[in-house]
């Protein structure tokens, strides 16, 4: 077998967001992107930055999968979730609560990290609720 | 510029053909057009062919002159993938070739081979039509994506499970007396509220079926029919085709589909018709869901309206506009690169009087066709009219 492929300025994303250091890219105006990116994929801009995410955000959508593909079969049922980090929306796996739609909702407040994917312990967006102050 | 025609259609059982390979597919789906047209096929001046997932499904890429072959046909044949949007951008370059004269006959369709594999196999092949970095890795599956899709719609306008299990009831019904529809039988909104869930909100019977299935059909310019006596009452009227960006958590909106909405638009534009001169229509309802957005960005209802079209019976096959009267991705099956073809050959019957639920729109002039592909950042909308 050769080795893993590598996927460039996502790897690094994902590492940084591991470490806690999760960051967006934005364009002088402002809109917010994932990279790779060459260019903001809304107005064109070249000149992207690196800005830090949210130490938490918005769940805008979500929904409890128990079907899935073979490298999530012993991940279901899990909750899937677009967490909104302001500039950025982020999709993920929502854990920490049962998986169940009455057990969250639509503008609940939760942190992102990354931990392992139950079926292969690859890497895995994850959000969490997050901690009451 | 000349009016593009269709002169025939073909499609085959849309079904489990597990046995059946995509070249015999396609080619029986070409037989049938070609008898349905009346054209000798030496007279195909080009293929557009669509599929998704051959590579996954067949080990076979470089389709396109594989299925010139299967049908009989040598011309430049050229293979789109557009996910589930694939034959539909197939129809709309042929539309667009022979409009600009360039051909004066095209072969346009699709195949999609997908019972050969595993349930598990499918879902994950059905999934890279999602942002594999973003999306697919972070465990976003097809039926997924229109689940996280149906939660942000009700949250935004309201809405129910029950409600979609009305858009899953009629189009089951539809399916009945369709010959080439996969599941013919009735499903009551009951049935479809107590099926096992797939990706919540959504069920079984939210959610289209894994289909094999081909579709066909013969092109052609108002003047290759006149000349040649071809009997080809259905034009297509206007095309139109929208992109949006790839991941849905990159959309402005999360339970609106405006790439479908620019589609509409060019296409009614290029028609020259609105959404209050359409008489019938077949969209793209992979999940319930789908048909609701669809229904939305065609212009039928605003924007947190089409939800209860179907309740209401307005949908349905004695309402004021039936919508996919072929029983849909629903219920007549959805073979991924053949659909927007399929839907076509549909409403070209349905408009003909030919199609065993043309009763139902007996004095209809104008219908649409709308494809989606992925979570709709592909769309294709076309509007056939009949011109004699």
């Amino acid at each position: 077998m050769s080795a893993p492929a590598s996927n460039g300025g996502y790897d690094e994303w994902l590492d940084a967001l591991a470490d806690g250091e999760g960051y967006a890219l934005v364009c002088p105006d402002g809109h917010g992107s994932l990279p790779p990116r060459r260019v903001c994929p809304e107005c064109g801009a070249a000149a992207l930055s690196e800005g830090p995410l949210a130490e938490t955000g918005t769940v805008e959508t979500y929904s409890v999968v128990h079907v899935a593909g073979p490298r999530f079969a012993d991940d279901t049922p899990y909750v899937n979730a677009i967490v909104d980090f302001g500039p950025i929306r982020l999709t993920g796996v929502l854990r920490g609560v049962e998986p169940a739609t009455e057990a969250v909702a639509v503008g609940d407040r939760v942190a992102v990290g990354v931990e392992e994917r139950a079926t292969d312990g690859e890497p895995l967006v994850v959000f969490r609720p997050a901690t009451e102050e | 510029m000349t009016d593009a025609r269709v002169a025939g259609v073909g499609l085959t059982h849309f079904g489990s053909h597990p046995d059946r390979t995509g070249r015999d597919l396609f080619a029986t789906a070409a037989l049938r057009a070609f008898e349905d047209a009346g054209v000798p096929r030496e007279d195909v001046e080009e293929l557009n062919y669509g599929n998704f997932m051959g590579a996954l499904a067949e080990h076979q890429g470089h389709q396109a002159p594989l299925m010139a072959e299967a049908a009989g046909v040598n011309c430049p044949s050229t293979r789109y993938e557009e996910a589930c949007a694939s034959a539909g951008v197939a129809v709309r370059e042929a539309v667009r070739t022979v409009r600009a004269g360039d051909a004066d006959v095209a072969l346009a369709g699709g195949m999609e081979r997908m019972t050969n594999l595993p349930t598990d196999e499918v879902t994950e092949g059905l999934a890279i039509a999602a942002d594999d970095l973003f999306e697919v890795r972070a465990g976003v599956t097809f039926p997924g994506a229109y689940a996280l899709m149906a939660t942000a719609y009700f949250d935004a306008y309201g809405g129910t499970r029950e409600d979609l299990a009305h858009v899953a009831a009629k189009n089951h019904a539809n399916a009945v007396p369709n010959e080439y529809a996969q599941y013919r039988k009735e499903v009551s909104v009951e049935e479809a509220l107590e099926a096992p869930p797939v990706a919540e909100p959504l069920h079984l019977y939210d959610a289209c079926p894994i289909t094999d299935g081909a579709s066909a059909l013969v092109i052609v310019s108002e003047e290759y029919a006149a000349e040649n006596d071809v009997d080809a009452p259905v034009a297509v009227a206007g095309t139109g085709q929208g992109t949006d960006r790839m991941a849905l958590a990159d959309r402005e909106r999360l339970a609106r589909t405006p790439a479908a909405d620019d589609a509409a638009d060019a296409a009614y534009a290029d028609a020259g018709v609105g959404p209050d001169d359409v008489d019938v229509a077949e969209v793209h309802d992979c999940f319930t869901i789908a048909e609701v957005l669809a229904l939305e960005s065609l212009g039928f209802f605003d924007p947190g309206e089409g939800i209860a079209a179907a309740r209401e019976g307005v949908t349905t096959a004695d309402g004021d506009l039936p919508v996919n009267l072929s029983g849909g991705l629903k219920a007549k099956g959805h073979p991924v690169g053949a659909t927007g073809g399929s839907q076509i050959a549909e409403l070209t019957r349905l408009l003909r009087g030919d199609h065993p639920n043309s009763e139902h729109v007996a004095d209809a002039e104008v219908g649409v066709a709308h494809n989606a592909g992925g979570t709709v950042a592909s769309a294709v909308v076309h509007v056939l009219e009949v011109a004699e």
